[in-house]
């Protein structure tokens, strides 16, 4: 319903605003005292309320490195819960003024919804889950299975193309809400849960018997997940890239929010750059120049942002993998801060 | 129509030479005009903005991408729809599964609700009293709750694929659905379809001409009964005569589910079953509003004409009776086709979930997707009320 109303909301939007140019994000933000971000509905790990009602996740803490780069106080952010088949509307629309929700970047997604992305916060690939009891080790043997989805998704798409490119039938389940999937999974409507294999992870937990659940080893997708803003504002634009790209270069550089004050005294040029002690880095995109320093301050640098969400010592128990730095062996890479 | 009063008309027309500015004729036909243009210049106005405002922030707009190929798997599909397949023909499938589920909906809801509207005049306290329990108990849960409810209680009642319930041979229960044996026509299975056309036609002849003759005449003729034989004999006989040319592909379980056969999915019955007693609830109340609408003189009077109760019911109470219930009960009609749009809550793949949901998220194109699902559902309640319109006026009293 939230998803009509957004709808009749952007043609209103579209038919009022006949002169209405489109005004700097970082002005308006700056004006109302704090960011409204875009985020799942539920997905631990990524964006979820814990115990004390505070949003936490991986997408959760991209949004906070970026109030504490604009405020210095990575709580100046408000979250909107969004489905999969809100969140673009709602971006569109003005209702948010940056989505992180897990979304992958695609093509038609990056060039007709007026919408751009501004780098990977997380490198995903699709995946399977069924029940131990179906004793099935690869995703090659779920021919004539009913497979449970949610719409809105590149997941609905990709499934289509595996289950064709192996010469596989399926029936597909399709809800809106990531809930309604979790609960017709759980309530045995399929045999297979698909989604993002760090979605799968996830949901796992949230099942009745998370034991009696296997991930398949297949990842049948690219998903790079990141953050997304609106076209045609390019110093917003590049304050999310940047975000983003310090917190990478932090890791790089080995600084942390636990070691950041000492750092600020370092001889290196690299983190003399980083940190706002050299050049005028932050101000050539309208923040102060300590910006990236309040980011690794308050939510720390991109491998600590990883490790406490959804790392080895988490529930979800994620390894770094692909996600690793590129001088690791990963592909996390962010250009140099000069 | 005209805004002007007809005593001022009279009185300002009539006088021949009086200027055209005070002439209500003009002045009516001017206001009317202008106001149509204002309707038209405003609509025009906003179209005109929401297409520029789209072009500037880079969304694509127009009806393009109609004919992209859809690239996703649907559940239910009645029409011929495969992943290759186009968005028109992804819109086509679940404005079909939203037909199929309100039309079948709109019958068991009338048939359930007209019984249990009679019910609740029942002189029977235990009926009465159960009858007037289903009528507050289901008008009473919104409709979403009763659905997941429903949703919720078909899929755990019914066992796994593995463990089918099989109430007759080659029929099947599971979770997965219930799973009927296809019917597959040989050569001239055709000629069967054609007799059961033949045979409602005769049977719809033979309704005019009883009825004919028996305003002539007085003489009555089973027409009900002879109808109904021939529209289930004439059928069977062809079935015979042709050689049987039917076969049945029954449904086997293979790997994970049943392979072949017909699967009618939880989702529809879910939905199918919630929609129905609900909207049944509120029917009801309507038929018994009807019944008693009617005054008990004239039961009072068919009686005293010497004529039996069941006679009574049929030729007094319930002619008269249905130009009380059909208005309202149209407007049950329409809304249980309007509430099949929450189906998205449960899986079924309705229009809303389809065309709304799906292919408004992989085209993006949020503005044309939406008003297109608004004008069918407008298109269908429309069509819905011209035909209940036409069956009220048939049904109204003819007043001299």
């Amino acid at each position: 319903m939230t998803n009509k109303f957004l709808t009749i909301a952007l043609g209103a939007a579209l038919g009022l605003s006949a002169t209405a140019a489109s005004a700097a994000t970082l002005d308006d933000v700056k004006a109302k005292g704090f960011l409204q971000c875009g985020s799942n509905t539920g997905l631990a790990g990524f964006a979820a309320p814990n115990d004390a009602g505070e949003w936490t996740g991986l997408d959760v803490d991209t949004c906070r490195a970026i109030a504490a780069a604009i405020f210095d106080d990575p709580n100046a952010v408000k979250f909107t819960p969004l489905t999969a088949k809100e969140r673009f509307t709602a971006l569109q629309t003005g209702e948010v003024d940056v989505l992180v929700r897990n979304t992958t970047w695609t093509m038609t997604r990056d060039t007709t919804l007026g919408l751009n992305f501004t780098g990977v916060n997380y490198y995903d690939g699709q995946g399977f889950m069924v029940r131990k009891s179906l004793d099935v080790t690869s995703a090659l043997e779920l021919s004539g299975a009913s497979v449970c989805v949610q719409t809105g998704t590149t997941t609905e798409l990709n499934l289509t193309d595996y289950f064709k490119a192996n010469g596989m039938e399926y029936q597909p389940v399709v809800f809106e809400k990531l809930e309604e999937v979790n609960a017709a999974y759980d309530a045995n409507r399929c045999d297979v849960y698909t989604t993002d294999a760090s979605g799968l992870y996830s949901i796992r937990l949230q099942l009745t018997n998370p034991a009696d659940h296997v991930v398949l080893p297949e990842i049948i997708s690219k998903e790079p997940l990141g953050p997304v803003v609106r076209q045609g504002d390019d110093q917003w634009f590049n304050i999310v890239k940047w975000t983003l790209f310090a917190m990478v270069n932090a890791e790089e550089l080995g600084v942390t929010s636990a070691n950041v004050d000492e750092m600020m005294s370092s001889d290196n040029p690299s983190i003399k750059r980083l940190l706002g002690v050299d050049g005028q880095f932050g101000e050539s995109i309208g923040l102060s120049n300590d910006w990236a320093a309040r980011i690794i301050k308050h939510v720390g640098n991109y491998g600590e942002m990883f490790d406490k969400n959804v790392g080895p010592d988490t529930p979800l128990g994620i390894e770094r993998g692909v996600n690793a730095l590129w001088s690791k062996g990963g592909l996390q890479y962010a250009p140099p801060i000069r | 129509m005209t805004p002007v009063s007809s005593a001022s008309g009279e009185h300002a027309g009539d006088e021949a030479g009086t200027s055209w500015f005070y002439n209500p004729r003009v002045r009516g036909v001017v206001f009317q005009f202008l106001v149509v243009a204002a309707l038209v210049g405003v609509v025009a106005f906003f179209a005109y903005n929401a297409k520029t405002n789209l072009e500037r922030a880079g969304i694509a707009s127009g009806l393009g991408f109609f004919s992209e190929r859809a690239g996703f798997d649907i559940s239910q599909t009645l029409v011929p729809y495969t992943n290759d397949s186009t968005y028109f023909r992804a819109f086509l499938v679940g404005l079909v599964n939203t037909l199929l589920v309100a039309s079948i909906g709109i019958l068991i809801a009338t048939v359930i609700g007209f019984i249990v509207g009679v019910a609740r005049l029942s002189k029977n306290f235990v009926i009465r009293q159960l009858a007037q329990l289903y009528v507050e108990i289901l008008r009473n849960v919104p409709l979403l709750l009763q659905l997941l409810f429903w949703y919720k209680a078909v899929l755990s009642v019914l066992p796994s694929p593995r463990q089918s319930l099989e109430p007759m041979s080659g029929v099947f229960l599971n979770n997965r659905g219930l799973i009927l044996p296809e019917v597959i026509g040989q050569p001239g299975s055709g000629l069967i379809g054609y007799a059961l056309l033949a045979a409602i036609a005769a049977a719809f002849g033979i309704s005019r001409w009883a009825r004919a003759r028996q305003l002539a005449t007085g003489k009555q003729f089973p027409s009900l009964i002879v109808g109904l034989c021939l529209i289930v004999l004439l059928p069977l006989l062809t079935f015979f005569v042709t050689g049987m040319p039917v076969d049945l592909a029954y449904a086997e379980l293979k790997g994970f589910n049943f392979a072949g056969g017909m699967v009618v999915n939880p989702e529809f019955m879910a939905l199918l079953l919630g929609l129905s007693l609900y909207t049944a609830a509120f029917i009801a109340e309507i038929v018994r509003a009807g019944i008693l609408a009617v005054s008990h003189g004239q039961t009072e009077a068919a009686f005293s004409l010497g004529l039996r109760p069941r006679r009574t019911l049929q030729l007094v109470v319930i002619p008269q009776a249905m130009r009380v219930i059909i208005p309202p009960l149209t407007s049950q009609y329409l809304n249980l086709t309007k509430n099949s749009s929450l189906a998205v809550a449960i899986g079924y793949p309705d229009i809303v979930a389809v065309f709304a949901g799906t292919v408004l998220n992989q085209t993006g194109q949020a503005v044309e997707v939406i008003i297109i699902t608004m004008l069918v559902y407008l298109t269908i309640s429309l069509s819905t009320s011209a035909f209940m319109n036409w069956y009220n006026r048939r049904v109204a009293l003819v007043e001299r």
